[in-house]
């Protein structure tokens, strides 16, 4: 009979423990936010609203759009574009990769679960991707044939596929939207045709 | 009676509490270090925030083939490593190199340790040809020449004859047999600078082979190689390439099958441009690679003196015949050939071994499974072993690369976790397991020499310090005795 009091007692305990630190910390974070922090936040929307607007209001403006960015100033803003990985279960994060970054990376950086298992050497094909829209994909340099070569191997591979580690974010791809594959979807037991090694 | 009942009042409380308390850990063995159980050992520390997982192979290595298959030109197939690596030295993770299921510790031992037990241990043996000249000296599988230039600890004592003889036979068209035949025909000059294994290296710099066949039973159109390693092979420096063009006459069927298959595909376009660039050069010593297809080894000619040595190989010459949409197998048409040399490499297929205890497909070469939960036979009406799975080439066969175990994986990790939603299988609070320290009381009682991981990382500094003063990226302890000396010593930093 003790036993089981000093038992229920110590969980009693823990539970009260981990709801207070829970509490404690929320509230920290709550009241914390520097109003400060929100501001160049706000601007960096803008100017990708902007430029999304005149891509799609004047064509002959995307020549001109790169160095009308930097001329807009805040050269520090203009550096990241904003990409959504979807993954296999259908949900989405957005995040900011710099330009110049791999998606692989840009990933990695964002707790994105996209494997990297030759950390970007062209030799497996874990970091696949496919680009939801076509006209994305046709803005990207055709893979070569050391990328194909890795894109034969991939699974679910499906025509806007492409390599995470080739992809490099540059100021066209803003807003370009990646799908990790369904990993398991084509994984049957029966009549599985074995990849050659 | 009273006690009785305080001890389903306990069993109640810990069932109730086990969502919100620290709960016993699920104890989780993997047999065997490679791509696939670290892999599944990633995926079930993940998975279950108490999981325990521990990891054993009989080597005091680990990695599997990614040290002992991955070929020493192919670096960047071995930086999987550093991932594995992470997993391996996750808090919750140990790995227990030297450690053997079936003589170290039997199956049934792990099972009553461990909640869950996978064995990723992939495939040990050879599939055989079962033709006759099978056991003529020379006539070796690709596996143990692979282990041999790899420096794995067994595969030290093959010493293969590379003097006596100028023309090698390799039957089989898949990667492994392409890598095979790189490394005989690759410069030495380049292959000095890899992790190549210094006997081996030593043995192919005094080689005199300088023709070899790759022999495939089927056509081009259905050769098993991948691109990237088929474009290597026909860039080797100073590397004729001999290919029939007859070879390359497409049927209906063969049409057919490349039409809804890229990599077969890409492998035709790389081998018909292939057969038709003239050689680059003509002269002595002038090193080459035949592509031979439509042929099946019918049986192995002993040479003339009679000491028991290989001297060729007879083909059947073969046609494809259809069996099913998408799918032609190689029938003989009773006209033969022959090819001479002086040793022939077999590169037909890896073969899983069974264990004690472990129910096993002969005829598949697996065990039998459901998604990766283990069966107790081949029949329709198995049953489940519960807490037994099996993951990587033990449950699929010997194919794929290394990424096809993240799949599997996936697969075996997601049946552990269902069969744990289900009650399928016992759950940790229902029935507590002595798990990593019962197998290291057991350990210690036998004597058995526990390799960690720590001591690993020893014979890792080893290796790469040895090699460094070569000009690689490190030196292969190839023996058992080495292996286990580096784990005992310090890492005393010697010039």
């Amino acid at each position: 009979m003790l036993n089981l009091n000093s038992r229920l007692a110590r969980v009693a305990i823990s539970i009260a423990k981990h709801l207070s630190t829970r509490d404690y910390t929320s509230m920290c974070r709550a009241g914390y936010t520097p109003t400060a922090h929100l501001q160049p936040l706000f601007q960096q929307n803008s100017l990708t609203n902007l430029y999304k607007g005149s891509m799609f209001k004047k064509h002959n403006f995307l020549s001109t759009t790169t160095s009308n960015n930097t001329a807009e100033g805040g050269s520090e803003q203009n550096e990241t574009i904003s990409v959504t990985f979807v993954d296999k279960d259908g949900e989405e994060k957005l995040i900011k990769v710099p330009i110049g970054m791999s998606m692989l990376e840009a990933a990695h950086q964002n707790d994105i679960e996209l494997e990297g298992a030759c950390e970007g050497s062209l030799a497996c094909s874990t970091c696949h991707v496919i680009v939801m829209d076509v006209e994305y994909y046709n803005k990207l340099e055709d893979p070569t044939d050391e990328e194909n070569d890795m894109l034969d191997l991939a699974f679910g591979l499906c025509e806007t596929s492409r390599l995470g580690c080739q992809v490099i974010a540059t100021p066209e791809l803003d807003g370009v939207r990646l799908a990790l594959p369904a990993a398991t979807r084509n994984f049957a037991v029966d009549g599985y045709v074995p990849k050659p090694h | 009676m009273f006690n009785m009942r305080i001890f389903r009042a306990r069993k109640l409380l810990c069932r109730s509490f086990s969502n919100t308390l620290h709960s016993e850990p699920l104890r989780v063995c993997v047999v065997g270090s490679g791509p696939a159980g670290c892999y599944t050992a990633e995926k079930m520390l993940k998975a279950r925030e108490q999981a325990q997982v521990d990891i054993i192979d009989r080597l005091p290595t680990p990695f599997g083939l990614v040290r002992s298959g991955v070929a020493p030109d192919h670096p960047e197939t071995k930086i999987v490593v550093n991932q594995f690596s992470r997993v391996a030295q996750h808090e919750r993770c140990s790995f227990f190199g030297n450690v053997t299921l079936g003589s170290s510790v039997s199956l049934s031992e792990l099972r009553r340790l461990y909640h869950v037990v996978v064995l990723a241990y992939g495939a040990e043996s050879d599939r055989n040809l079962g033709i006759p000249g099978e056991n003529l000296k020379g006539v070796l599988s690709a596996r143990e020449f692979v282990w041999w230039y790899n420096g794995h600890p067994d595969g030290q004592n093959l010493d293969p004859d590379l003097k006596s003889t100028d023309t090698a036979v390799i039957l089989g068209q898949g990667n492994v047999a392409l890598d095979v035949a790189r490394i005989l025909l690759r410069p030495t000059s380049e292959l000095a600078t890899t992790d190549i294994a210094s006997h081996a290296l030593a043995t192919l710099e005094e080689s005199s082979i300088r023709v070899v066949y790759l022999v495939g039973r089927r056509g081009p159109a259905q050769a098993a190689c991948t691109a990237k390693e088929l474009r290597e092979v026909l860039g080797i420096k100073n590397l004729d390439i001999s290919i029939q063009e007859s070879d390359l006459i497409l049927t209906p069927a063969d049409e057919e099958e490349l039409k809804s298959n890229r990599i077969h595909r890409r492998i035709f376009e790389l081998l018909s441009k292939a057969a038709t660039s003239r050689p680059r050069h003509a002269g002595l010593n002038q090193r080459r690679l035949h592509f031979v297809f439509f042929r099946k080894p019918d049986s192995f000619q002993e040479s003339k003196d009679n000491t028991g040595h290989v001297s060729g190989v007879r083909f059947e010459k073969t046609v494809l015949e259809s069996v099913g949409p998408g799918k032609q197998i190689a029938v003989g048409t009773g006209e033969f050939e022959d090819i001479k040399c002086g040793i022939v490499l077999k590169s037909i297929g890896y073969k899983s071994v069974p264990v004690d205890g472990l129910p096993f497909d002969h005829k598949k070469g697996i065990v039998p499974n459901d998604e990766g939960r283990v069966l107790s036979d081949t029949s329709d009406t198995a049953a489940l072993e519960e807490g037994l799975y099996v993951c990587g080439w033990l449950k699929r066969g010997p194919t794929g690369i290394v990424a096809t175990n993240l799949y599997c994986a996936e697969e075996t990790v997601s049946s552990i976790l269902e069969d744990l939603e289900n009650g399928v299988l016992i759950s940790s609070t229902a029935a507590l397991k002595p798990g990593r320290n019962g197998l290291l009381k057991l350990m210690h009682d036998r004597n058995v020499r526990i390799v960690s991981f720590n001591d690993w990382e020893k014979i890792d500094s080893e290796e790469r310090r040895l090699g460094s003063s070569r000009n690689k990226p490190r030196e292969k302890l190839a023996t058992w005795n080495e292996l286990l000396t580096a784990t005992a010593e310090g890492t005393e930093y010697s010039t």
